[in-house]
């Protein structure tokens, strides 16, 4: 009795809120500069903080196979040395206004953030290093040849590690000759080949003004926003943009890869191309994952596997929406003596959730959870900051966080169910297990 | 300079005093702490318990976290996976953490979800519902989880294992997951035992940060918690760990390629924030030492002398257990030893002793803390998160408002005396990460075989 009465507490006043926050909205203003890049801006002047941050189409996509590492070395490498500034020069200037340079990477983009204060001292000398790493990186001979020494280290630790070996082994299954490939081909000697001038021509390239996407929010107005979004790109370089990425194909067997470990559990991925930003089945596979294994302790996976027979401690499963069909994944660890069985009983959930689709009640419970926790996604200015570069960089709609409740509400059982049998073939999925009980296998599987 | 530096203060104080933050207590014992934060129309609730494994005894390590586990699984009212299921459809996100000194439940909603969490954290601090079969589904969840964690992880290896040398009598020389074999033969009734000795009102504290109205917060309070009993607390053993009269070292062997060295020496945590200044020194040297991309280990030992990939220093001053480490450790670059970085390491913190820090390196320090204070506050969660330790560890969280004044008032002579007083060889313990090539045609684990 006591359940019913709090349920029925708990969904009248998520519905309430939903309607009190679709008229709230957060305020994004949109321009150009004249250098031509995409800037989006959200004033708030509650904290003494600006947060900003610039992004190229320079992930690990835009790589060669034979240099792959290049596109991460080169964002990285830009932080260590510009415009006559030492990597020292620059953490110190950087430290003594307490100001924070971080930054992204992945398949699709590079990207730089700094938060600092707002007060003028600090936020200019902030901007300024800022500025010179975007426009007037050095990369300098003798910390490149540092930097390849660690990056190499790392990726010789990372080839002993099982969840490393796990997900580089997956991502290579999964994308094979693709670009979104590229990132798991990064080797020691791959790292070892890259020169100065090839980071040089790389940031030449890929660096442009026209086609970057500068997102900021905090304590500044309008006009100083525009002032420093001139600014940050005046000095990047000339380039045309990129050719658009490939499709990616959908595989056409399965592939299952074992792969050899000491370790006590074993790693266990499974997954299939998945989804794109702005890609019309995107809400329905977004909701319906929150039900499969996106949803935390209340996922079909989690209540399966950990739930009923305590064989994990994690299992997720999520899309990764990219330019172009990020991944599907399905990931789980646990002791290598009953792997099997865990990775049959995945499978299955997995299966029975392709086929049967979702139940009512899980559909409402998933939109409420979704849409009710839609103000926590928006919290702080840092997350902000995140959506305004994710918005920007995609081409998302100025009102994707506006529409966001009314589209997630829009979906119905239906809906799901076809777009998961249409986009996910359980029959011909990559599946890559480390440190499992079976033999292993050769890189290939039936 | 001096002009735009009294700019910058005049921008950050007045904010911490508009940070308001209020404090309550009911009858039964329990502490409430709340700050109103108005820029989202959200709220953390976090439940603080002072039960940590620092309270566990040998043999039944481990029984804190487990017990954080078995409170998602259902009280008499609310059955098992029901509690989070009420909070997801509320449009919540919660989870919980146990540490050495504190086990925490958290939840993050839309504000006017407040009453829900409360009601759920309330109902479970009174009558939680430990079954047995759900013990045995979740003990099996938390192997997993320390296999995961530390087993196949060959630095949290080295850290467990340098952790039970370096504490030889003190309850932090036991790992919070617990040992597996405690694990492996702990009961419900030890998960009864430890909920019915330490969750009670007056040994918690509720902090709530978000869009609401502090008096509004304690009267919620008062309903939902108001009613649980107080329940007598047992006795707590100081536990002091003797010191330390000689350097201890180890090897741990594990799958791995780089070797790893972490090191060591007690020093004192803080226990008078008013007349206290040795944790405050220890911060700024922590801090010079590896604070920001330019502090000395970076500096030094990483971009100029190459001798690690990286390194990094660490000292935590507030602490249940009345005592701290200070920390290095780092990987060796490719050619260098393990012996070679303890070396250079340890060079650093004589460089430390004879040379001191520099004004320059103080005044970095002391902008970043300045920095950091402001930057805080755009998370709701690190605001609670900083409140609930202090609170729990002992502390009022009216310590947090001087926290920069006292660091800014360390002196470069004071940060050499505790370099000079405690990081000494007598004091010191040293593990090591030997490396063990995997066999790419060996798939079993190493070690002597598991004994069940």
């Amino acid at each position: 009795m006591f359940i019913n009465k709090l349920l029925k507490y708990a969904f009248g006043a998520a519905a309430l809120c939903v309607s009190l926050q679709a008229s709230a909205g957060l305020n994004i203003q949109h321009w150009q500069t004249s250098t031509g890049a995409d800037v989006y801006y959200v004033e708030n002047h509650d904290l003494p903080i600006i947060d900003l941050s610039v992004s190229f189409a320079a992930g690990s996509a835009r790589d060669e196979p034979a240099k792959a590492g290049l596109a991460s070395i080169t964002r990285y490498m830009m932080t260590l040395g510009a415009g006559g500034l030492t990597d020292e020069d620059i953490s110190k200037r950087m430290a003594d206004v307490g100001a924070q340079l971080g930054g992204d990477f992945d398949a699709d983009k590079a990207s730089f953030k700094l938060r600092s204060l707002s007060s003028a001292r600090e936020f200019s000398q902030a901007l300024d290093v800022y500025t010179q790493i975007l426009e007037k990186p050095d990369f300098p001979e003798n910390v490149l040849a540092r930097e390849k020494s660690r990056i190499i280290s790392s990726l010789k630790e990372s080839a002993t590690q099982p969840a490393s070996i796990a997900s580089k082994a997956f991502m290579k299954a999964l994308y094979d000759s693709h670009p979104y490939a590229y990132d798991s081909l990064a080797e020691p000697a791959t790292v070892d080949s890259i020169t100065r001038s090839d980071l040089q021509f790389y940031y030449a390239n890929h660096y442009a003004a026209k086609g970057a996407v500068i997102a900021m929010i905090g304590d500044l107005t309008r006009d100083q926003a525009s002032q420093l979004a001139e600014k940050l790109t005046a000095g990047l370089p000339q380039a045309s943009a990129n050719a658009p990425l490939p499709a990616v194909t959908d595989p056409q067997q399965a592939q299952e890869q074992r792969i050899a470990h000491p370790a006590k559990q074993s790693h266990i991925l499974l997954g299939y191309p998945g989804v794109k930003r702005g890609d019309p089945d995107y809400f329905p596979l977004y909701v319906g994952n929150y039900i499969l294994g996106g949803g935390g302790f209340v996922s079909r996976l989690t209540e399966e596997v950990r739930e009923k027979r305590g064989l994990v401690y994690s299992v997720y499963s999520y899309f990764m929406p990219m330019a172009e069909l990020g991944q599907f994944q399905i990931g789980l660890q646990t002791k290598r003596e009953q792997s099997e069985d865990a990775l049959k009983l995945v499978r299955e959930t997995l299966n029975t959730f392709i086929e049967k689709g979702v139940t009512e009640p899980e559909l409402k419970a998933a939109k409420l959870n979704i849409t009710g926790g839609f103000p926590l996604r928006l919290d702080s200015n840092a997350k902000i900051l995140d959506y305004l570069a994710v918005i920007g960089f995609y081409k998302l709609p100025l009102s994707f966080l506006d529409d966001f409740n009314a589209n997630v509400n829009k979906v119905t059982t239906a809906q799901i169910k076809e777009a998961f049998a249409r986009r996910i073939a359980p029959s011909k999925m990559v599946t890559v297990v480390v440190a499992g009980n079976a033999p292993a296998t050769a890189s290939e599987g039936k | 300079m001096f002009t735009k530096k009294l700019i910058m203060l005049m921008l950050v104080f007045p904010l911490t005093a508009h940070a308001e933050i209020q404090e309550f207590k009911l009858d039964n014992g329990l502490k409430i702490v709340v700050q109103e934060d108005h820029r989202s129309p959200v709220v953390v609730s976090q439940v603080w318990y002072r039960a940590g494994s620092i309270d566990e005894v040998n043999g039944k390590t481990g029984v804190a976290h487990l017990l954080e586990h078995m409170m998602f699984k259902g009280t008499k009212a609310v059955k098992a996976g029901q509690f989070s299921r009420l909070i997801a459809a509320a449009g919540g996100k919660e989870n919980a953490f146990t540490n050495r000194d504190y086990t925490c439940y958290f939840q993050q909603l839309e504000k006017s979800q407040l009453p829900l969490a409360m009601k759920l954290e309330a109902d479970r601090m009174a009558n939680l519902d430990l079954s047995k079969e759900e013990f045995s589904k979740e003990i099996k969840v938390v192997m997993e989880e320390r296999r995961w964690r530390t087993e196949d992880k060959p630095q949290s290896m080295v850290s467990e294992q340098y952790q039970s040398t370096v504490f030889q009598v003190h309850p932090y020389g036991r790992p919070v997951v617990g040992w597996m074999n405690d694990l492996e033969n702990m009961t419900v009734e030890d998960a009864r035992e430890w909920y019915h000795k330490w969750y009670a009102p007056n040994n918690a504290t509720l902090v709530v940060v978000g869009d609401v109205k502090a008096d509004e917060v304690y009267q919620l309070a008062k309903k939902y918690y108001g009613p649980i009993k107080t329940r007598p607390l047992p006795e707590r053993k100081p536990q002091i760990e003797p010191p330390q009269i000689g350097e201890r070292r180890i090897i741990v062997k594990a799958p791995a390629e780089l070797p790893y060295v972490l090191l060591g020496f007690h020093v004192p945590a803080l226990q008078d924030p008013d007349k206290d200044w040795e944790p405050y020194a220890l911060d700024i040297l922590s801090s010079v030492l590896s604070g920001n991309g330019s502090a000395r280990l970076n500096q030094n030992l990483v971009r100029q002398d190459r001798v690690a990939v990286d390194a990094s220093a660490g000292y935590d001053s507030t602490q249940r257990g009345s005592t701290s480490l200070f920390e290095l450790d780092g990987t060796p670059s490719e050619g260098k030893t393990a012996a070679e970085l303890e070396a250079a390491l340890l060079g650093e913190i004589e460089k430390i002793k004879t040379l001191g820090v520099t004004e320059e390196e103080l005044q970095r320090v002391k902008a970043q803390t300045i920095a950091a204070d402001v930057y805080k506050r755009d998370s709701m969660f690190y605001q609670g998160m900083e409140i609930g330790q202090l609170e729990t560890i002992g502390f009022s969280w009216r310590i947090l408002k001087d926290y920069p004044a006292k660091l800014a008032a360390v002196t470069p002579a004071q940060v050499q005396q505790v370099a000079e007083k405690y990081l000494v060889k007598d004091n010191l313990t040293v593990a090591t990460l030997d490396p063990q090539p995997i066999d790419p045609n060996d798939n079993k684990p190493k070690g002597k075989p598991h004994v069940h």
